[in-house]
């Protein structure tokens, strides 16, 4: 789908806030309501706009610990990728796996209620899973900023 | 801290998988009316548990292909310099997360960019040139597994 310069501000309005009622979102982008209306859902049923997200503290949840794990796995075997991640996706704790290109292959978010907690779960369940040849962690202290928002 | 009963965490569920559900569509996930729905997620807001929302684009679509995840040494310690890199970096459009982490990085940064090239010039011109940067380590996302 070609995308205008009018949607454009649509959706960069949409990105400073996710709620913004139709009337105002579509005066600030400059139209009338209906072409407004038009133009959003053209831009959903086409799938640039995939929905909305929710934003949770986890730590209000009572998670206080976050930390980034930067994985190497054991190239030498074959299904190395897929046996871990098969394995870490059974930890509950870990909430997001990634797999990069560069120096390290595998990121994992483990959020965990306290460093005792963590450390179980470091110990009885990450160091256990399969093909790792070398693990670091980093642990979140601030997050600065958090946003989906894209440069559009 | 507030206490979170059963219904409070199927409505986090819920929310989680789709932020844009209405208090309508929350209520009769969760066996609730409309407006008790609506207390329950008001009373999660105020207490600080949901932050906001955020509209969900599709990067692919707007033409954003690349990804890349990058840890970030300070050449230059101490408070100033912590002060002066963190207003610079969270102030890049192409810079979406920005986290203070304790490890063998000071910094993890998430950046988007539309091609290899892109990604390189927002290295060398925005990222390289932050006050007290140091060692920066890239890596390109492949895949979200989980």
């Amino acid at each position: 789908m070609q995308i205008d310069s009018a949607d454009r501000k649509i959706l960069r309005l949409l990105q400073s806030n996710a709620v913004m009622p139709m009337a105002e979102l579509a005066l600030q982008a400059g139209m009338s309501i209906s072409p407004c209306t038009r133009r959003l859902a053209r831009l959903e049923s086409a799938g640039v706009i995939k929905g909305r997200a929710v934003l949770i503290n986890h730590r209000a949840l009572g998670l206080a610990v976050e930390v980034f794990l930067r994985i190497t796995l054991d190239k030498t075997r074959s299904n190395a990728f897929d046996e871990f991640i098969a394995a870490a996706r059974r930890i509950p704790e870990v909430h997001a796996i990634q797999t990069l290109l560069g120096r390290v292959d595998i990121r994992m978010d483990v959020r965990a209620r306290d460093l005792a907690h963590y450390q179980e779960i470091y110990r009885e369940r990450i160091l256990g899973l399969p093909h790792m040849s070398d693990v670091e962690s980093l642990m979140l202290v601030a997050e600065l900023k958090n946003s989906e928002a894209l440069p559009i | 801290m507030i206490d979170l009963d059963d219904t409070d965490r199927a409505i986090l569920r819920a929310l989680q998988q789709d932020g844009g559900l209405s208090a309508a569509a929350l209520g009769k996930l969760t066996g609730l009316s409309q407006p008790s729905a609506w207390r329950r997620v008001k009373r999660l807001e105020d207490a600080g548990i949901i932050l906001g929302r955020q509209i969900v684009l599709d990067r692919f679509k707007l033409g954003f292909d690349v990804v890349v995840y990058l840890g970030v040494k300070l050449a230059a310690k101490g408070r100033v310099g912590l002060e002066d890199f963190e207003r610079a970096v969270c102030a890049i459009p192409e810079v979406q997360l920005v986290q203070h982490v304790l490890g063998v990085y000071d910094y993890r940064l998430k950046v988007v960019a539309r091609d290899l090239s892109d990604f390189e010039r927002i290295l060398r011109r925005r990222i390289m040139t932050l006050p007290g940067v140091g060692e920066v380590e890239s890596n390109v996302l492949l895949s979200d597994e989980l």
